[in-house]
């Protein structure tokens, strides 16, 4: 599936916008993007495993709340960074 | 289990001959100023005499950088604390001065709480401060909420410090999350005991001073003294407001702190928690007072110290009080204190210096550096005895190191 990546974190992907990675929730997903990027999966998701404040993380057009939404095979995942003042 | 809430561990005073180097000579040559703001990093570098300075283009740019520190114990690594306003918390670190920089592998960041608990979460690295000169490659990080960390590989991978962050009283040595800065909680002030490097202190705004004699498995308070008058207990034992807290590199014995409730000294002649702070702020001029957040020591006086008032009166501006900004010298200790704002402005300049952003070079005469949250690099090569603007138009200045090249 696609991940939508926002230009904060292009600095791991190599200036890629778009990456292809495969998973069955948006935790394994993060996670594989993560063995690819090393370092990007803790810039948006804290030690916890809670999405961070200012990050949202969007299937197709509906924002998932936590790491455990599940996934499609065709679906498109968006990163977003959420309005985080001046 | 660690140390109690309170008590006098038993102490292993180091000999103040013990470890404790001559007083260095004095430096010469250019000097670097490691600025953090809260959009990125710069280096500002002088020549040889001090008189000319030049900002190099920003690192990091948009990302908020709380702290530049450089390693002196190979003068060439640098790390960087640094989060977006996005993005999670992170280190960057560099090799060759700043020339290149790398991600740290695995940031500091609290342990995993099991499911349906909740743990902390590292908001920003606040301070970075190296290891003994003895440990090469280790160094600490202090973060937001208050929690502690240590790297043995040079800032590539961090380790949870857990007789502080797990500890059974942290929640009540450090209050709750309202309980700190407008910014977030923060620990900071890690000190390391030049004659031991088990004998660690830290500062946690709110929290206090704490001490830790067997490298930060047990931690005692060390506030005795101390006033917390926004607190509802008297005398406490912790929940205090450290700004900046310092120990002299020549006289370990002896730690100052610019405190959220005034200047203080402490003479340790205990070696324990009963060991006092005393109140040297009572000396500044009232219409002063002793409220700020920075303080810096002269690198081989343990007498002499600088520190930048602020206005800590009704709803506390925390700008230099009257809008006529000035630096304050004590060279007795604390027993007196002597304006210096020779180069300031006279009147209508409302400037906030925070607790990391004032710094002093090893010259003789020592080369005085602040930081404003307006932007402004200010220095003095005369110990504070005249003033250049060195430097405008930077973003909010949070942190100011100076390095010696």
């Amino acid at each position: 599936m696609t991940v939508y990546i926002p230009s904060p974190l292009r600095s791991y992907t190599g200036r890629k916008s778009e990456v292809e990675v495969e998973g069955s929730t948006v935790g394994d997903v993060l996670r594989a993007l993560d063995h690819r990027f090393p370092g990007l999966r803790f810039r948006i998701v804290t030690e916890q495993d809670t999405i961070r404040e200012h990050i949202r993380i969007f299937v197709n057009e509906d924002q998932a709340r936590d790491l455990s939404a599940a996934l499609r095979p065709d679906d498109e995942i968006h990163i977003i960074c959420a309005l985080s003042g001046g | 289990m660690p140390s109690s809430r309170a008590g006098s561990p038993v102490t292993r005073r180091p000999s103040e001959k013990q470890a404790v180097a001559a007083s260095p000579k004095p430096a010469r040559g250019p000097v670097a100023l490691l600025i953090g703001t809260r959009k990125g990093a710069f280096f500002l570098r002088s020549d040889g005499a001090r008189r000319t300075w030049k900002l190099t283009e920003p690192m990091f740019l948009g990302h908020i950088v709380h702290h530049l520190v450089l390693d002196p114990r190979d003068r060439r690594t640098l790390l960087a604390a640094a989060r977006t306003g996005h993005l999670g918390p992170t280190v960057f670190r560099s090799t060759d001065f700043g020339k290149t920089w790398k991600e740290a592998q695995t940031p500091p960041a609290f342990p995993k709480v099991p499911e349906g608990q909740k743990g902390l979460v590292v908001d920003h690295v606040f301070w970075l401060t190296p290891g003994h000169h003895k440990e090469q490659n280790v160094w600490y990080a202090g973060t937001s909420p208050q929690g502690l960390f240590r790297s043995k590989d040079g800032g590539q991978t961090w380790d949870s410090v857990k007789g502080f962050n797990e500890h059974p009283l942290r929640r009540q040595w450090t209050g709750g999350d309202q309980d700190g800065t407008p910014d977030g909680p923060k620990m900071h002030s890690i000190l390391i005991d030049p004659r031991d490097p088990n004998h660690l202190y830290i500062g946690m705004s709110s929290g206090g001073v704490f001490e830790s004699r067997d490298k930060g498995n047990r931690w005692s308070p060390l506030n005795k003294g101390c006033a917390a008058d926004f607190l509802p207990v008297a005398d406490p034992e912790y929940g205090h407001d450290p700004h900046c807290v310092r120990l002299h590199p020549l006289k370990p014995d002896r730690l100052y702190q610019q405190n959220h409730c005034g200047i203080y000294r402490m003479d340790r002649a205990h070696g324990n928690s009963n060991d006092r702070w005393v109140r040297i702020g009572e000396n500044m001029p009232k219409q002063i007072g002793d409220i700020g957040f920075s303080m810096v020591l002269h690198p081989r006086d343990p007498d002499t110290a600088w520190v930048f008032p602020m206005d800590g009166t009704e709803v506390w501006p925390r700008v230099s009080p009257g809008g006529k900004p000035a630096v304050y010298v004590t060279k007795n200790a604390g027993n007196s204190w002597t304006r210096q704002d020779k180069g300031f402005p006279k009147a209508q300049a409302w400037w906030t210096v925070k607790r990391q952003a004032m710094s002093a070079d090893a010259h003789e005469p020592v080369g005085l550096y602040f930081g404003t949250t307006g932007g402004e690099l200010w220095g003095s090569r005369t110990g504070g005895g005249g003033w250049t603007c060195l430097v405008r138009n930077l973003p909010e200045i949070y942190s100011v190191e100076a390095v010696e090249l």
